[in-house]
């Protein structure tokens, strides 16, 4: 049984590293070496932000990338179009165009703009940015995506064989399932029973399961030298915000839309404000707060990590190499055991505070 | 705030979206729905086994407690037995006792009524033999008596005496 999940896993694996290849490109910086606090600073600023290549590392002696290229595909003025992306050859300052018959695109700090009927090349205002060229809706298969999908498909695989292995008749889980099962079962127990209550929490537990499991296995992929930074993307934990908001608004009982819009108990005049603090509170606030808590969370911890580790060579010059490795080793290595539970922690305040959200929607109210 | 926005992908968002959705309805078909399932049934299945046991321990008190109802039904029992045994046998003696008693009883009171009566027919004949002396000696003084006339109207004289106190 594991023999043969690991091998599954394999197999995406060996696929992916054989449709790596390697570009050759000429860097702007001298020696190719990512090695002054400026550099650095791009690089993490980089890092945080969705790319539309999986990156992997760089030979710096060579210039050589070695990762594989994703699917670009853009809904531009000129209708839908899709290409890989090694056809920007790792450009990210809008200097290579792709010419897809009628509609020029680039690629500018990792966003896909459409050049302008007229113009070759793009061109920027001084706050750099770009004058003579407008964003594409871009529904790219990016690494964030990418992420999400092999989240998905792990999800799919390590679920679906603990679901497979109960349908077979074992009712003690074997193998990998073992560790499923308590968290299936802490989610249920600990996250969503007391939150919404016995009768109702089995109807939302397929939500609630679903964005703990995706959201924690994205903060932990975003650990590993892949460099995901899934959840640090502000439309991911949007979408999942809004998700829940949809949730919770639709689910909410009769009692609910009463309390919230005509609060009993108060002055009539009082009414319509406390109806308005609360719908602001319910659509954009409580929403709000989930979407920033998780983004800001992962992105922060990201750039401390990179941080850390930059220190190494940063502190170079002052320290000399063994101490400042020394030092970037042991502070990176604490850090990143602080966000391997920063990873979880946040996985659950999300499907916590959505569970509680959720809960004072669907609460009947008795003692009125 | 504006490099927030700026940062933003809409179509990230709408990929995000679809592939949650996706994963949600898959998920739950695939995984959660038989895993909550599965848990549910295991669990009521522990529930009930714990039930059926704690109910098995009340059956083997139960019938703990008929075991010694009955031991103490049948000790109860045999105590009555004895005792009833015990009275019998008192009674038979004291039957027993009494009716000898009776005919004891009976035998003196017949005995009695026998000597009395034997002492009643003596006495009678006893009476009669004196009462016959008697006359016999009376003949023989009143002969003697009335020889003398002077003597039978002094005789005479006396009854009338008499009569008249009378």
């Amino acid at each position: 049984m594991v023999a043969t999940k690991s091998i599954k896993f394999l197999v995406v694996f060996v696929l992916a590293l054989t449709s790596f290849s390697a570009f050759a490109q000429d860097d702007a910086v001298e020696n190719n070496l990512v090695d002054s606090p400026d550099e650095i600073r791009a690089y993490i600023s980089h890092h945080l932000k969705d790319s539309h290549d999986f990156h992997l590392y760089t030979d710096n002696a060579s210039g050589k990338h070695y990762g594989f290229a994703l699917p670009v595909i853009v809904w531009t003025s000129k209708g839908l179009k899709t290409f890989m992306s090694s056809a920007f050859h790792h450009d990210d300052n809008g200097t290579v165009v792709v010419d897809k018959g009628d509609a020029k695109l680039v690629k500018y700090h990792s966003k896909i703009y459409e050049l302008d009927a007229n113009a070759t090349t793009l061109s920027f205002d001084e706050a750099h940015h770009p004058t003579n060229a407008s964003k594409v809706i871009d529904f790219s298969i990016t690494k964030s995506v990418f992420g999400m999908l092999l989240t998905g498909l792990l999800m799919l695989l390590g679920f679906g064989a603990l679901a497979r292995g109960y349908k077979k008749g074992n009712t003690i889980p074997k193998g990998f399932s073992r560790v499923l099962e308590p968290l299936v079962i802490y989610v249920r127990d600990e996250i969503a029973r007391p939150n919404i209550g016995e009768k109702k929490y089995r109807k939302f537990m397929g939500f609630l399961l679903t964005v703990f499991f995706f959201i924690w296995i994205l903060n932990i992929l975003g650990l590993t030298p892949l460099g995901f930074n899934v959840t640090g993307q502000i439309a991911v934990t949007a979408c999942l915000a809004i998700f829940t908001m949809i949730i919770y608004m639709v689910s909410g009982t009769k009692d609910f839309w009463a309390h919230t819009l005509w609060m009993p108990g108060v002055p009539v005049i009082l009414r319509p404000v406390l109806a308005v603090i609360e719908l602001v509170g319910f659509v954009i606030i409580k929403p709000f707060s989930l979407l920033v808590r998780l983004f800001a969370n992962i992105t922060a911890g990201h750039f401390v990590v990179m941080s850390l580790m930059a220190l190494m060579i940063t502190m170079k010059a002052s320290f000399g190499p063994a101490v400042s490795t020394g030092m970037s080793l042991v502070l990176s290595l604490f850090i990143m055991f602080i966000e391997l539970l920063v990873a979880f922690l946040q996985a659950f305040i999300f499907t916590m505070l959505s569970s509680l959200f959720i809960g004072m929607a669907v609460e009947e109210h008795d003692d009125h | 705030m504006e490099t927030l926005l700026n940062d933003f992908s809409v179509g990230l968002f709408f990929m995000q979206a679809i592939i949650l959705l996706i994963v949600i309805l898959l998920m739950r078909k695939f995984a959660w729905k038989p895993i909550l399932d599965a848990l549910q049934t295991r669990e009521d299945g522990i529930q009930n086994a714990l039930d059926s046991a704690e109910n098995a321990k009340l059956e083997m008190q139960n019938l703990q407690a008929d075991n010694d109802k009955l031991l103490k039904e049948a000790r109860a029992e045999r105590e009555a037995m004895l005792k009833e045994a015990r009275e019998l046998k008192n009674k038979m003696i004291d039957d027993a006792k009494t009716e000898a008693q009776a005919q004891a009883n009976t035998m003196v009171a017949q005995a009695q009524a026998a000597i009395e009566s034997e002492k009643k027919s003596a006495m009678a004949e006893l009476k009669n033999h004196v009462a016959g002396l008697s006359i016999e000696i009376a003949e023989k003084v009143v002969r003697q008596e009335l020889a003398n006339k002077d003597k039978q109207l002094e005789l005479v004289e006396s009854m009338l005496g008499d009569a008249k106190l009378n």
